[in-house]
């Protein structure tokens, strides 16, 4: 009896990426059924659409190009910080978007500190909404993303190439045509298409920094339609619009995509011997220290200006917060029972969750689900009072692709390494999980677990479809502080949240990484 | 035959190993030390893994001691295999290593813990029980891994070249031990190897493998001497 490859059975992951599918795809077909297509497309829907290829188009561009020249720098300079720079560049991944726009206007905006620094010279201040605000909020998340991305192609150039380029006294024009340039042009199409495939559904930016008819996209458009108009059937439509802009988005990074990286060693330097001279040096160093500061300033307002408005929070952001960090748990819970059993599938052979929930979690985005969910729920029972549970389940969804490439490669480790020799040791499936599938992957399951926390704690998405006044979370209760001009408020509620996002990141990073070695 | 009954039999059989297939209808005898040899790629490890149960035989069958094994699956096989590499747990003691080929749930009594410890102490590493395998040398990694099919005491022990990565001082000792072990145990060893020293030092029989087929058993001395065409452009001389 051959064919199995680790002493438990890919059926439970079978299972998994089943129910997640159906989760996926029930909505998409409720919507599908309650698309009013009579009227057409009016030209506010046109210009949704217009809006948002045209700030994804920006975003992924100015991300992508200003990533390449500081990933070249962090991969030829090392100096001290610079493994927490590198840290400190997959931050934004955890960063509550509602809590970086904040920071992003505490130093942007209009009374921010660029525009006072800028008033003492008699300049105007800077104005953040609209275009170039959701361009700048998408940079700020995207180029540490697309840097690290990069910086990783950089890492993957044997050292070997590099000693041979120093043999063959390469200087830096020369290391660029013949390893660099080569890597970039592999790499960089893929990148691209991963970040505007992320800009395309941006909501919680444009629904902050963007609005009004000439800055809406069509994932803010949906939200518009739902509570401005009350029209379920204009919604359902532009859902689909978004499913046919995000799933080409998705196949066409998909189809771009260079692969997994090895995701690891990115704090590690290769020697390098063709870094040029101390003109070359002073550039590198000009584009780090900016890189830090554009990351770090708007971290630093927010702690700023959060600390004297944390005394002085209402009672109701303390309750959201507990709906918060509820919902975050029952969102990596669930997120746990669904993606081990799929990337323990995966790395039996099955070609199921890799390519297939990458598509169906980056093409469905979080109002397409949730207008989804409304339609199926609102016959039959209040979509308010179901408010959390279809928001921890949204959130599943959204980070389930990321779980997924987390897991699989530490699940197909375990298997190809380990997998014979569990069955040769005729071990049970609950013994192959308790002893080696489980030890193996804690440290993976710790980041994917905490990766999750953090996402659905910082999420700003479905629940503003379906809270009433009384079940907020708190993205959303300190969304509406901001709205009601509450900034004392808001700036101690932005603080508490990058908190509790952080710190339910470091916990479950910290309970996979205690204990775990080899 | 000298060797007592054929306690293996391999009839009719093919083997898929993922598209890459090999014929084999061959028997080997109880108690015998077989070294399986060919060129690299014709299939050593694929008969090995095949009797082992980790391959498809869509064509055959596998017979231990008269009885069938071609359906069961590898944990109930009548075999100990120990691979190239992957052969311990990284995050796991050496005892626990050990302990698995007793119980795969590691739920050990006092008696079975004793057997761990006799086995370690039997392979030359007795007080180590607690180490992991990153803190022992590669010598005594495969010393562990031969602990642990000492106590897994099965009839049939198939070595796929698990000492591949040691110097040749330490390769012959671990061979040397590894007969010991076969001789106390009584147990039959299969062993691919690259070595004709090899197969001299402690294989009565060889198993030559080329082109997709596993020829039968012949003894090592006679076939060395006088290796036939195939095998004599693989060993390299005249």
């Amino acid at each position: 009896m051959a064919g199995r490859a680790q002493p438990v059975s890919p059926a439970a992951g079978l299972a998994a990426a089943a129910l997640v599918a159906a989760v996926i795809l029930g909505p998409v077909a409720a919507v599908l059924w309650r698309a009013e297509g009579g009227r057409g497309l009016g030209p506010a829907d046109w210009a949704a659409i217009r809006f948002s290829v045209t700030q994804a188009v920006l975003s992924a561009t100015l991300s992508v190009a200003l990533a390449i020249p500081v990933a070249r720098a962090l991969a030829r300079r090392g100096f001290p910080g610079r493994a927490v720079l590198v840290t400190l560049l997959g931050a934004p991944f955890i960063l509550p978007v509602i809590v970086a726009v904040f920071g992003l206007l505490a130093v942007f905006g209009r009374s921010g500190w660029i525009s006072d620094a800028a008033s003492l010279v008699g300049l105007p201040p800077l104005q953040i909404y609209g275009l170039h605000g959701v361009v700048l909020a998408h940079v700020f998340f995207n180029l540490p993303l697309a840097t690290r991305l990069i910086l990783q192609g950089w890492r993957d150039i044997p050292a070997e190439h590099f000693r041979l380029a120093a043999q063959l006294g390469f200087g830096p024009r020369d290391s660029t045509r013949w390893l660099e340039r080569p890597m970039l042009a592999r790499l960089v199409p893929g990148i691209w298409a991963v970040v505007f495939a992320i800009c395309l559904t941006s909501f919680a930016v444009a629904l902050t920094l963007g609005g009004g008819p000439r800055a809406t996209t069509v994932e803010l458009a949906i939200y518009q339609a739902f509570l401005f108009d009350f029209d379920l059937g204009r919604a359902a439509l532009l859902a689909l619009i978004q499913i046919a802009l995000a799933g080409s988005a998705a196949a066409l990074a998909l189809w771009l995509s260079p692969g997994e990286g090895s995701g690891g060693g990115l704090d590690r330097m290769t020697r390098r011997w063709d870094t040029g001279g101390p003109g070359l040096a002073l550039w590198d160093g000009a584009l780090i220290a900016l890189t830090a500061l554009f990351l770090l300033l708007p971290l630093a307002a927010i702690v700023a200006d959060g600390l004297g408005g944390l005394t002085r929070l209402p009672p109701q952001v303390w309750e959201a917060s507990l709906r918060s960090v509820l919902v975050a748990l029952a969102s990596t819970a669930l997120m746990l029972v669904l993606a081990l059993p799929m990337a323990l599938a995966v790395a039996s052979g099955r070609r199921l969750a890799g390519d297939g929930a990458g598509i169906l979690g980056l093409a469905a985005s979080p109002l397409v689900i949730g207008t989804g969910f409304f339609i199926l729920l609102n016959p039959w029972i209040s979509p308010a009072s179901l408010a959390l549970p279809v928001t921890a389940l949204v959130n599943v969804l959204m980070a389930l692709p990321f779980a997924l490439r987390i897991l699989i490669p530490a699940a197909r480790d375990t298997a190809q390494g380990y997998g014979r020799l569990g069955l040769s040791l005729d071990m049970r499936p609950r013994d192959w999980l308790a002893r080696v599938v489980l030890p193996r992957m804690r440290v993976r399951l710790g980041f994917a677990a905490g990766l999750t926390a953090a996402l659905s704690m910082g999420d700003l998405g479905v629940i503003a479809l379906f809270a009433d006044a009384e079940a907020a979370t708190l993205p959303l209760q300190m969304y509406r502080l901001m709205g009601s001009y509450q900034t004392e408020a808001a700036a101690g509620a932005a603080l508490l949240l990058l908190a509790l996002s952080l710190g339910l990141f470091w916990v479950f990073d910290a309970v996979g990484r205690r204990g775990a070695e080899a | 035959m000298r060797w007592g009954g054929a306690v293996l039999r391999l009839e009719d059989l093919i083997i898929d190993n993922g598209g890459f297939r090999v014929a084999a209808t061959l028997q080997v005898p109880k108690g015998a030390r077989v070294a399986v040899m060919g060129p690299s790629g014709a299939g050593k490890s694929t008969l090995l893994g095949a009797v082992a149960g980790f391959h498809d035989t869509p064509r055959g069958r596998i017979l231990w001691d008269g009885g069938d094994i071609t359906a069961l699956p590898p944990g109930k096989r009548p075999c100990a295999i120990l691979f190239q590499d992957g052969n311990l747990f990284p995050h796991l003691s050496i005892a626990q290593n050990v302990g698995l080929g007793i119980d795969p749930g590691l739920r050990l009594n006092a008696d079975q813990r004793a057997r761990v410890t006799r086995a370690l102490a039997r392979v030359g590493l007795g007080g180590l029980d607690d180490r992991k395998p990153a803190q022992l040398s590669g010598g005594q990694q495969s010393r562990a891994a031969l602990a642990r099919v000492l106590v897994q005491d099965k009839p049939l022990l198939l070595l796929d070249e698990p000492f591949a990565a040691l110097g040749p001082a330490l390769k012959a000792d671990m061979l040397e031990l590894v007969a010991e072990l076969a001789a106390e145990t009584g147990a039959t060893l299969m062993m691919v190897t690259h070595d004709p020293a090899d197969a001299r030092r402690i294989a009565d029989q060889v198993i030559v493998v080329e082109d997709g087929v596993a020829h039968p058993p012949t003894a090592t001395a006679a076939l060395l001497d006088h290796p036939p065409e195939g095998l004599r452009a693989y060993l390299g001389r005249d």
